[in-house]
């Protein structure tokens, strides 16, 4: 390993919020390697990456790019050094189309006006590129999925030359035929020469894509491994400091009575007579590529966005749900996929956060907040959910990714619904992390609730349902049980709508 | 305990300065640090702070009421049509008021919200109407009330505040208590903060935002009464320009215009610092003209200050920031 060819050299690196985040920590990427890092919610991933695009600036330590001194002061300094990077978060600006925001900085201009033809045209090639070719460039990026927003911040930082790539859990809203994309442009980076950090929870694509892996924990890298020298359970072992215990396997629920029947529900162009029933005590799954109408259907249900046309019955009884406060009042809830837009008070804390749909509990009379009480009780869900924080007052804006989206289920779990639906529960939640949700998802249809998930991952799918559905194109195209399904059948069932069917509109 | 002190400490910041602007009168003109200039304070202010704390719970929802003013003018209107043309006695007279300040007020929320126009327009559209209507009611005059309406104004003998200025503290204090302290006021923040999280946690948004704007009308009308009473005459052109007093001292108090953070205490402060600039220069001797020039930069340097301690993530002004802030500074979330 010629000291040479580092393209990039960390050493000792420093970062404190309040408390450390980062110490000491080391690390190094070649180039045309792909180096992944994995660690649990909050050991420090996204902020050394933000560290490296100039979105942060490190309190101490070195880092070099190509033998020169690397401290942007800001993400255009970086960008410009030929570091390149995508958030974890999604940073898609809504009102603006497609097109303006994946050459947002570098808008192809004469004379100070936009050269929209020029724009679309390379926006068109950019969005090909991530497999998004029928998409018109002028959508706005606020119509968009969180997996198709996803898809467009790839085709942006894709569209650009670079010497470091940064993915920061790219693949979280993604499903396989997109990711199977992505890494075939991950590996035609790599040749070129490009070195390119890959964060990730997923163990399974880890192994399949990169070169060499980190595990950090607490701020520090631990252990860095060849991929090929490495299993998951090795590497998760590492990035918890323990041995993950023995989790139960999947136990026989007895299904009751229907809890919730939906019928020939229609909504704009995403969902199409969608039919199926739910019981008590059951978790049902669907899958779905993205932008096949699963999350729309959800949120149709729950009263979220207007239905076209359709029924729901709860305990066999009809119910009207204008708003997410009927769907509420009928016993339904959803916890929703995009926890920034519609989950989270970025600036209020944790406590606020979890007690928001359930603060009627907490009032004494005259509407008096017993502030203690909903302390308690977030408290015990931190635990629960194994929340990294400082304490239930930080704001969940200064938490990791993974453990904002605890604090979302957190909030559903404690409004004890008896219908609900999760949208993506595990979306940036770390292995460990993910055994409890599964765990607590498990214990809920235990207790007779019924349990919805819609989730990209098919192994946690498989893993987790008693049952699955599979969406394409806005309707349901296939339903299997635990024996029935393969990998290769839902896949299958998943595309089947894209090979009846013309795309009719743009998918979004 | 920490976001107590927090809070705590926020209060005593906002009461150093206006501590350092008594003082600074003080050193600029020898009468200014006297009883009677406090006690005239005390007196003028009740108007403009119950407007300001409603304001402030507007302002936490992100909407803004620009009707104050003329809203406040209506309802004086009203008390003196009441009183010296209607010869109703001075009860009835304050719930008129007061009542067409509600109406006012819930026609804001319920145009706005209910037809989901910005508050902005609709309460710009009320402001020439609620004028339009003083005018036509008092046929542009302004009417003397004598002492059935002063009595309010008037400072308790022994106490020295008169019965509006501990109405004020009142209220104070209860839209304080509303907004940190009850589902109501917690409801309002995560409006303010996210609206759309809110609306799908499966709360209905939109009577909480009417009864915001219900609520300000309220305090309008009630403001309306104040002032007539401080006047001891009804005058259809009370208020004009309030509303940008108003709005200063809630931001002045750190309020954040966008919605989702907002203190009513603070906001008191703010009426005080304004109050106290206006009074302070007017004994300084200083012309019109540079008054509004004085209190127009103090308006900016305090909401440029309220920025550094809130939002800006920049390395350049880490001092600044660790200065304003009471904890060690974070910024604003990126992740
Ligand atoms: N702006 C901030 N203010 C305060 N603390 C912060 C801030 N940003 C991050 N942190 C803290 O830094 C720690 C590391 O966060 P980071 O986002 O790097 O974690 P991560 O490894 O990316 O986790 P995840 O897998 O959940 O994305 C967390 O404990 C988080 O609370
Ligand atoms: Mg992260």
């Amino acid at each position: 390993m010629a000291e040479a060819a580092h393209l990039l050299q960390v050493t000792r690196l420093q970062k404190s919020y309040n408390v450390p985040v980062l110490l000491d920590f080391s690390f190094s990427l070649r180039s045309g390697e792909v180096h992944a890092l994995v660690g649990s919610n909050g050991a420090g991933k996204s902020t050394f990456a933000k560290i490296l695009c100039g979105l942060t600036p490190a309190d101490g330590g070195e880092i070099r790019l190509a033998g020169l001194p690397h401290a942007p002061a800001s993400k255009r300094a970086a960008e410009h050094a030929g570091v390149i990077m995508v958030l974890q978060e999604l940073n898609v600006i809504g009102t603006l189309s497609v097109a303006e925001n994946i050459f947002l900085n570098r808008l192809p201009c004469r004379a100070g006006f936009v050269q929209r033809s020029r724009l679309h045209e390379s926006a068109r090639a950019a969005l090909a590129r991530v497999g998004l070719g029928d998409l018109d460039p002028a959508t706005p990026a606020g119509a968009l999925g969180v997996g198709h927003q996803q898809l467009v911040e790839l085709a942006g930082a894709l569209s650009r030359n670079c010497r470091v790539l940064i993915l920061d859990e790219p693949t979280a809203a993604l499903t396989d035929p997109e990711i199977e994309r992505l890494f075939g442009h991950l590996r035609k980076l790599r040749q070129e020469g490009v070195g390119i950090i890959y964060v990730s929870h997923r163990m399974d694509e880890i192994k399949r894509i990169a070169d060499r892996i980190t595990v950090m924990r607490d701020g520090r890298a631990v252990a860095t491994h060849l991929s090929v020298d490495v299993t998951p359970d090795c590497l998760v072992r590492e990035m918890v400091g323990h041995e993950l215990p023995e989790r139960g396997g999947l136990s026989e629920r007895p299904a009751g009575p229907v809890a919730l029947s939906v019928r020939n529900l229609s909504a704009g162009d995403q969902v199409r007579d969608v039919s199926f029933t739910l019981r008590q005590g059951e978790i049902l799954g669907i899958a779905g590529l993205i932008g096949s109408g699963r999350t729309e259907t959800l949120r149709a249900i729950f009263g979220a966005d207007v239905k076209s046309g359709g029924e729901t019955f709860v305990d066999g009884k009809a119910v009207k749900i204008l708003c997410p406060t009927d769907a509420l009042l009928a016993g339904i809830g959803l916890m929703p996929e995009d926890r920034k837009q519609d989950g989270l008070l970025m600036p209020q804390s944790i406590r606020v956060n979890t007690t928001l749909n359930t603060l009627v509990r907490y009032a004494r009379a005259g509407g008096w907040l017993d502030t203690g009480a909903e302390e308690r009780t977030t408290e015990a869900y931190r635990q629960r959910l194994q929340i990294s924080c400082n304490s239930v007052e930080q704001a969940v804006g200064e938490l990791s990714g993974g453990n904002q989206q605890k604090v979302v289920v957190a909030r559903w779990l404690a409004r004890d619904c008896r219908i609900l639906l999760f949208d993506e529960p595990t979306r940036g939640i770390d292995v460990a992390a993910k055994q409890t949700m599964y765990e607590l998802l498990r214990e809920l249809a235990g207790e007779g609730k019924a349990v919805l998930v819609v989730s990209s991952e098919l192994e946690e799918l498989m893993s987790l349902c008693d049952r699955l559905l599979v969406m394409s194109q806005g309707c349901i195209s296939a339903e299997f049980t635990p024996g029935e399904w393969t990998q290769e059948k839902i896949t299958r069932a998943a595309f089947s709508g894209h090979l009846d069917r013309k795309v009719e509109s743009h998918p979004s | 305990m920490t976001l107590k002190s927090k809070k705590l400490v926020e209060y005593a910041a906002m009461l150093v300065i206006w501590l350092g602007l008594v003082l600074l009168f003080g050193m600029l003109s020898q009468s200014f640090l006297s009883l009677r200039t406090f006690v005239t304070l005390a007196n003028r202010i009740p108007a403009l702070a119950v407007i300001a704390a409603g304001m402030t719970l507007v302002l936490v929802i992100g909407g803004i009421d620009l009707s104050v003013g003329s809203v406040l003018g209506l309802s004086g209107a009203l008390v003196g049509l009441a009183l010296v043309n209607w010869h109703l006695p001075f009860w009835v007279a304050t719930l008129l008021g007061l009542g067409v300040g509600l109406v006012a007020g819930t026609l804001n929320g319920l145009v706005s919200v209910g037809l989901g126009i910005p508050s902005f327009i609709v309460s710009l559209g009320m402001l020439e109407i609620a004028r339009g209507v003083a005018y036509l009611t008092t046929h542009s005059q302004t009417k003397y009330i004598g002492a059935t309406v002063e009595w309010p104004s008037a400072p308790i003998p022994g106490l020295g505040v008169s019965p509006a200025f501990l109405i004020t503290l009142l209220v104070i204090v209860a839209g304080q208590v509303v907004l940190s302290r009850t589902v109501f006021g917690r409801y309002l923040v995560a409006i303010g903060t996210n609206e759309s999280a809110v609306r799908l946690a499966g709360i209905n948004t939109k009577p909480v935002k009417v009864a915001v704007f219900a609520l300000l009308g309220l305090l309008t009308g009630l403001g309306g009464v104040f002032y007539t009473s401080r006047l001891g005459s009804s005058d259809p052109n009370a208020g004009v320009g309030l509303e940008l007093s108003a709005i200063a001292a809630v931001v002045i108090g750190g309020t954040s215009l966008m919605g989702g953070r907002g203190s009513v205490v603070n906001t008191f402060f703010g009426v005080l610092i304004i109050a106290t600039l206006e009074a302070g220069l007017a004994q300084v001797g200083a012309s019109e003209p540079t008054k509004r020039v004085i209190t127009g930069l103090v308006i900016v340097v305090a909401v440029v200050l309220d920025a550094w301690r809130h939002h800006l993530t920049g390395r350049k002004f880490s001092l600044l920031k660790r200065l304003f802030t009471a904890r060690p500074a974070s910024g604003t979330p990126i992740s």
